[in-house]
């Protein structure tokens, strides 16, 4: 009986209220958007945001949008109707926006470029391939890329450079850019922490100074200033100058991320190298690159996203990029004034190959961290 | 006797010994680059002198004879070379600095909304990162030109996006207000009161210590800096008059108008630094890790102390250095004026050395005024970021 008792005088919680339902549509909604009065306000000015801004650009982007006009006035005279934007320029322009000056008739020879560069890095993604394998792919790819785009074999015809442009050209000055940079940025951070202070002294000058200014300098310096610095007679094409700036301006940032990596070495790797009575070269390339380089492929491939959008610069030195070839396909008089269709069309190009690679260095990060997360 | 005393190791040969070697591999590694720069230099000579472009800094004090479109300084075609490349490094200053303060304000901003337990406001957020960082940077200004120079209607159909605030092909205008006698005292008043801040702070900090007791500084303190500008404001009977802009004729008269150009770069700056700013802080709070918000809580922290106290502090370390990085490419970045044909340092120097010739000297000064300014912005963030580091033993 005095059981009874006892649970009797425990006095019950006094009047709790029944825990917030979080399932459900309304649960959901209550957890996740009105949980509080401050979040009910964000809510509030977030939809009165979307309402506002999202309708009328998809009205403008699709339902008021025209799709085929014969010319430029035709579109002109549509939107000041009230039509949205104008995609008929970009269905006029598009084989100029991704293949430039290119000759019209050669310019499956480009499409195939954009093709295989895109597989080449799509390759590089799977990491079965990582290996040999793709050290062989690589260089066969670009010899093939390099035999499209100039021609004058196996019957095709010459194309000089100056006549490269548009998706092509982006490409292949980020993917050669790269691999002509990642070598010597290897070579710079194992300067930097080199035990030879000249050596030391003049990779981090190198470094610093490199990284201190910005990149269009350095384009800049490599088309006025590079013919200068050559014996007279002897000419480099405009292409190979920008590619060279390019090549020297990605090698400085990539060094930074390679050091990062050899920093994170650990001492006794090196001390273990040194006992087995390996060099300095043969105990860099067995033991310690193997390992600082696999620990910073994150960071390379967001350093890759950057060169691929720093690719668009070129156009201040004349160079007909995707960029490039975007504004000049506006500055055509019958079809003028369309410069939002194009930047839209272009930033959707841009966006597509970056985001992909984001992605892809998010996924890398976590299966990296997955041996460490706990 | 078959003592043998431990020989003492045998200098090995020349070739082998390590100290030698490093003084050989040096000496030819400098040797190497002496020469190379040397042939390159040669050649320079030899190709100005061919050209018969002079050498020297003397053009810096010969007539520019070319305009600028905006510049914060007086100047006119008949001024030197000297004086336009300064209207150009304020220029670049000027757009690096506003950029910076509102990069850094927005890029916060949208870090903490993509954390924010509202659904709605986090996936905006991140929806804006992964948009504007996926996108080139020139292309983003470009767009931006062309929109406000293009797209944006004359002044006579100008749209009003605020009241007085109006966007046409001529800029972005709104109004300020007319300076008075009054501001000058409310700017000293403004600065009494950070003052008089600081002292409070420091007074409460050592009350706390020795009773415990705490004081509401974060209260006072704005009450007294905005409070005490307010209260002169009052006294000097409330003088604000704008100056609102009008259409007069063709164009905008009076208020402050700010140029396609102008524009169309500090929101291409700011919009595209920000997507990465913003990362930074969501990176840099995310380090902080949950428990020590539960060990917050669990003192008993509200949630702006347990921010303000324990999560801020911890996060700061993680986000100064990257921090200081994004707004060194800021200022590097501010160079794409070029682009759109804002007058920045690069644009200025790039006439320049079309106009006489002197690559060498053109680009060596621009390469010289950003490496200062990465040097100076650095060491800022370097003070600033001894002072938030973790006191080590």
């Amino acid at each position: 009986m005095a059981d009874i008792d006892i649970a009797e005088e425990i006095p019950l919680p006094a009047q709790q209220r029944p825990p917030v339902v979080t399932s459900g549509v309304i649960g959901w909604l209550r957890a996740n958007l009105f949980n509080s009065v401050f979040n009910t306000i964000l809510t509030l000015l977030a939809v009165y945001f979307l309402v506002s801004t999202v309708p009328p650009l998809i009205r403008w982007m699709f339902i008021d949008a025209i799709w085929s006009a014969p010319n430029g006035q035709a579109c002109h005279a549509a939107i000041s109707q009230g039509a949205g934007a104008c995609w008929a320029f970009i269905g006029e322009k598009w084989r100029f926006i991704f293949f430039g000056r290119f000759p019209y008739e050669e310019q499956w020879r480009p499409l195939f470029v954009i093709v295989i560069i895109i597989g080449l890095i799509l390759a590089s993604c799977d990491r079965r391939l990582w290996g040999r394998r793709l050290v062989l792919l690589w260089p066969a790819g670009l010899v093939i890329v390099g035999i499209l785009m100039w021609g004058g074999v196996f019957g095709l015809r010459y194309v000089p450079t100056e006549l490269w442009s548009g998706l092509p050209l982006t490409l292949i000055l980020a993917v050669i850019g790269m691999a002509f940079a990642f070598p010597l940025a290897i070579l710079l951070a194992l300067g930097r922490r080199s035990k030879l202070p000249a050596v030391r002294m003049v990779s981090v000058a190198y470094i610093e100074l490199v990284r201190g200014v910005p990149l269009i300098t350095v384009l800049f310096m490599a088309s006025v200033m590079l013919p200068l610095f050559l014996p007279a007679g002897v000419t480099i094409d405009k292409l190979l100058r920008a590619q060279v700036a390019f090549i020297l301006f990605a090698a400085a940032y990539l060094a930074e991320v390679v050091r990062g990596g050899l920093q994170a070495i650990p001492k006794g790797q090196i001390e273990a190298a040194d006992a087995l009575g390996l060099g300095y070269w043969r105990r860099t390339r067995l033991i310690v690159l193997p390992q600082a380089l696999a620990m910073v492929i994150p960071p390379l491939v967001n350093n890759f996203i950057g060169a691929f959008k720093n690719t668009s610069l070129v156009l201040i030195i004349g160079l007909f990029d995707l960029l490039n070839t975007a504004n000049t396909a506006l500055t055509d008089s019958s079809w003028q004034g369309f410069a939002n269709e194009a930047y839209v069309f272009i930033a959707a190009i841009y966006f597509c190959f970056c985001f992909f690679m984001s992605r892809y260095s998010q996924m890398l990060e976590r299966t990296f961290n997955r041996g460490h997360r706990r | 006797m078959a003592v043998q005393t431990l020989a003492t190791p045998s200098r090995p040969a020349p070739w082998r010994d390590p100290k030698i070697r490093a003084i050989v591999i040096q000496v030819l590694f400098v040797a190497t680059l002496a020469a190379l720069i040397g042939f390159l230099a040669y050649n320079t000579v030899t190709n100005l002198r061919r050209q018969s472009i002079a050498s020297g800094f003397g053009f810096l004090d010969r007539e520019a004879a070319f305009g600028i479109g905006e510049s914060l300084i007086p100047y006119s075609p008949a001024d030197t070379y000297g004086r336009a490349f300064i209207v150009g490094l304020l220029n670049t200053l000027y757009v690096s600095a506003i950029g910076i303060v509102l990069a850094t304000i927005l890029g916060t901003m949208i870090g903490l909304a993509r954390l924010s337990s509202n659904w709605l406001v986090a996936k905006l957020a991140a929806i804006y990162v992964e948009t504007f960082r996926n996108v080139p940077l020139a292309l983003q200004l470009l767009f931006w030109w062309a929109l406000l120079r293009g797209s944006a209607p004359s002044p006579r159909e100008a749209w009003e996006l605020l009241p007085g605030v109006f966007i046409s092909n001529r800029g972005i205008t709104f109004p300020v207000p007319f300076s008075e006698p009054a501001y000058l005292w409310m700017a000293l008043a403004l600065v009494a009161g950070i003052v008089i801040t600081i002292a409070v702070r420091r007074w409460a900090k050592r009350r706390q210590e020795q009773t415990g007791q705490q004081f509401p500084t974060g209260w006072a303190g704005l009450g007294l800096v905005l409070g005490l500008p307010a209260i002169v404001f009052i006294a000097f009977g409330a003088p604000l008059r704008l100056d609102v802009p009008a259409l007069r004729g063709f164009n905008f008269a009076g208020g402050t108008a700010m140029s396609p150009e102008f524009g169309a770069l500090l929101i291409g700056l700011v919009i595209y630094t920000g997507s990465f700013i913003a990362e930074i802080v969501r990176a840099g709070i995310l380090a902080v890790s949950w428990g020590q918000s539960e060990a917050a809580m669990a003192l008993g922290l509200r949630p702006g102390q347990r921010m303000r106290l324990v999560v801020l502090p911890q996060a700061l370390r993680v986000i100064v250095p990257p921090m200081t990085s994004e707004y060194l490419s800021l200022t590097k970045n501010s160079s794409l004026a070029v682009i759109i044909g804002y007058p920045d340092l690069v644009s200025i120097a790039n006439t320049t050395l079309n106009q006489t010739g002197q690559a060498v000297e053109g680009i060596a000064m621009i390469m010289g005024v950003y490496l200062a300014i990465s040097l100076l912005i650095s060491l800022l963030m370097n003070l600033y970021n001894r002072a938030v580091a973790l006191v080590e033993r």
